[in-house]
């Protein structure tokens, strides 16, 4: 990455800067589920940040928080310099149109009584479109847009496949022209032989529309090709994060050495020979206290039961959590 | 993670996968037969329901009065067929104004969270009440009129639509095209209405069956107690009040509208039972 990259990366203020994001659940018998816990990174205009970990780190909560689907417990949204989270759900509702959400799961996504018209039609009125001709016309737009057939707007939900579904998920995003788009695992409920196809869309539609996405994943191959930079998250923290080509080529923190020792390696010049995880994600109700990770991390030392390692800076944008991170042998 | 499973699907040919099952086509094919008699009652039934014939009363089923006639001489048939649409009515519109105040009732509780406990506590305390003995509560201190009646069992049956509603507004509520909604920022009427409500249908409909089945019931036995319908509007209810102090010389007074009830009650039953396995169970269990 070029100093002018870096210089750059400084000076314009990012779209979203997510700051000290935290979401507790109530738990039964008044304890708390810890499922985002200070999670902070910033999102540029335009590019595509990896939001990555295993299920229950906490990345679907802290996308919905962003847009106010759960009530955040702590933290800040600055979007365009305004903070998100300090509106009143009236003034939260003009930003709605801004940011969008395509969901994980294809089915559950879309009402099964409505028609595709007007699951993508709602969206439509949410913008003030006008009635008639002039929506319909948006609607096979849209369709259009995500490869589906505008004579697809007269049918159900029921009637189509998951890939397909995913792409009126995605239409119906777009119906109001988001700026920002959070994408849960779009593709992780689909076929393998889908999944490329609806990766293929929603990069090619970000490129065509100038979208910012936060492409939340929990396997790092997926991530690779699509995202600029990368947010590596366990149990509600974040344990590294920092642009794509530094991370993928020099991971500094044992989760992310380990998850990318479970992620398929397309091209088998770049082997990788890290170590596999074991054993299950602590609870979130009452996660190890220092480094979240040292239950199973193959580095823990005494030491990291003692402190909340601090996301250091190394350089380029890159930052690590683990107290270990400087040492030659890790 | 794993996919969440969607609880409730679109049945754009609901009518036809139920007439598949033997038992629910039986059951719509003789409702079916019954509504239409109802509906035909002038022009099939053989008498006037009101004509009197002090001559030919308390007589036996024969050709003339193939039910047989009652205390006064009225052509039983006659009467079930014209009674056939005063029950059928009453029970209809007590699964209508049960399913208003259960829709409310259920919506609000199942989608605000602050509302559940109150509401919820509402809903039990009068379920904790026995059907016909509230029923009979309320008729005593409303007056025996027929729109009373609807009145008593809508709010008898209210609260178990609303626990149903309740129920699947709860998982309705977190399904992601819920949330697609509110990213969208549409109104939370409108959420409640075109997400939740429409989709709360299916199960609405399996209890507003048996709901259907228990009103007619419940109509009858209001009756019988001598709370219900004035004896001079013919139900299949006051015709058996009627009958029962005939019991043992003219056993058909009571007998034909008994087994009209009876037919009626068990081909809701058979309906409501095949539309439950169509949906998902889960969803329709709390009867
Ligand atoms: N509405 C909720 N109420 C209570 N706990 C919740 C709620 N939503 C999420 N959680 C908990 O918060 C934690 C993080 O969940 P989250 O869904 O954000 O994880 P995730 O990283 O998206 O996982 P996955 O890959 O399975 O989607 C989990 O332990 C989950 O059980
Ligand atoms: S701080 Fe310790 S436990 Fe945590 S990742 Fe680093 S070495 Fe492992
Ligand atoms: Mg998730």
């Amino acid at each position: 990455m070029s100093a002018a990259v870096i210089a750059d990366r400084a000076e314009v203020a990012p779209l979203l800067s997510v700051q000290g994001l935290t979401k507790h659940f109530p738990a039964r018998n008044g304890r708390i589920i810890h499922a985002v816990e200070d999670v902070s990174f910033d999102v540029r205009r335009g590019s595509t940040v990896g939001l990555v970990g295993e299920s229950g780190s906490g990345k679907t909560t802290a996308g919905r928080a962003i847009l106010r689907l759960v009530e955040p417990t702590a933290g800040k949204a600055l979007y365009d310099g305004v903070d998100l989270f300090s509106l009143s759900a009236r003034e939260m509702r003009s930003y709605r149109q801004k940011l969008q959400i395509v969901f994980q799961d294809p089915f559950s996504s879309l009402n099964p009584r409505m028609r595709i018209a007007a699951i993508i039609g709602e969206a439509l009125d949410a913008r003030g479109f006008a009635r008639g001709k002039r929506r319909a016309d948006r609607v096979a737009e849209l369709l259009t847009l995500v490869g589906l057939s505008p004579d697809h707007a007269s049918r159900y939900p029921h009637e189509f496949s998951g890939g397909q579904r995913q792409r009126i998920g995605i239409a119906r995003a777009l119906a109001v022209e988001p700026e920002f788009v959070v994408a849960d695992e779009p593709v992780s409920a689909l076929d393998v032989s889908v999944q490329a196809q609806v990766l293929n869309l929603l990069g090619e539609l970000q490129k065509r529309l100038g979208l910012t996405l936060l492409f939340i994943a929990h396997d790092l191959s997926v991530v690779e090709y699509l995202c600029d930079d990368v947010v590596v998250m366990y149990l509600g923290r974040v344990m590294e994060r920092g642009p794509s080509r530094l991370l993928y080529a020099a991971p500094r923190h044992p989760y992310t050495k380990a998850l990318l020792a479970t992620a398929p390696v397309p091209d088998p010049t770049r082997r990788r020979t890290y170590v596999a995880l074991h054993g299950d994600i602590p609870s979130p109700i009452d996660p190890p206290s220092g480094c979240v990770f040292r239950t199973r991390c193959p580095q823990a030392i005494a030491a990291c039961a003692g402190i909340i390692p601090p996301l250091d800076d190394i350089g380029g944008g890159h930052h690590v959590a683990c107290i270990r991170h400087n040492e030659k042998t890790i | 993670m794993a996919v969440i499973s969607v609880p409730l699907q679109a049945e754009p040919n609901m009518l036809s996968r139920l007439m598949r099952r033997p038992t629910a086509a039986v059951g719509i094919a003789v409702l079916m037969i019954i509504v239409l008699a109802a509906i035909l009652a002038p022009v099939i039934a053989p008498y006037a329901p009101t004509k009197l014939s002090i001559a030919s009363r308390l007589h036996p089923p024969s050709l003339d009065h193939l039910f047989g006639t009652d205390d006064l001489g009225r052509d039983i048939l006659t009467r079930m067929l014209y009674a056939a649409r005063t029950s059928l009515t009453v029970g209809f519109a007590v699964v209508i104004f049960a399913s208003i105040i259960g829709v409310v009732l259920g919506l609000t509780s199942g989608f605000f969270r602050t509302l559940d406990a109150p509401v919820s506590r509402l809903i039990d305390a009068m379920m904790a009440f026995p059907d016909i003995l509230l029923a009979i509560a309320l008729v005593a201190a409303l007056g025996a009129t027929a729109v009373n009646v609807v009145v008593a069992l809508g709010v008898v049956y209210a609260p178990r639509l609303a626990r149903v509603v309740r129920a699947s507004t709860l998982v309705i509520r977190e399904l992601p095209y819920v949330e697609a909604a509110r990213a969208l920022g549409v109104p939370t009427p409108v959420i409640l209405v075109r997400h939740v409500l429409r989709n709360v249908t299916s199960p609405l409909l399996v209890q507003g069956t048996f709901i259907f089945a228990n009103a007619i019931l419940a109509e009858a036995g209001l009756s019988f107690l001598g709370v219900g319908i004035s004896p001079d509007i013919p139900t299949w209810g006051t015709m058996i009040a009627t009958g029962r102090q005939y019991m043992d010389q003219a056993g058909w007074i009571m007998m034909f509208p008994g087994a009209a009830i009876v037919v009626t009650v068990l081909s809701l039953q058979l309906v409501g039972d095949g539309l439950r396995d169509l949906l998902d169970p889960r969803l329709a269990k709390d009867i």
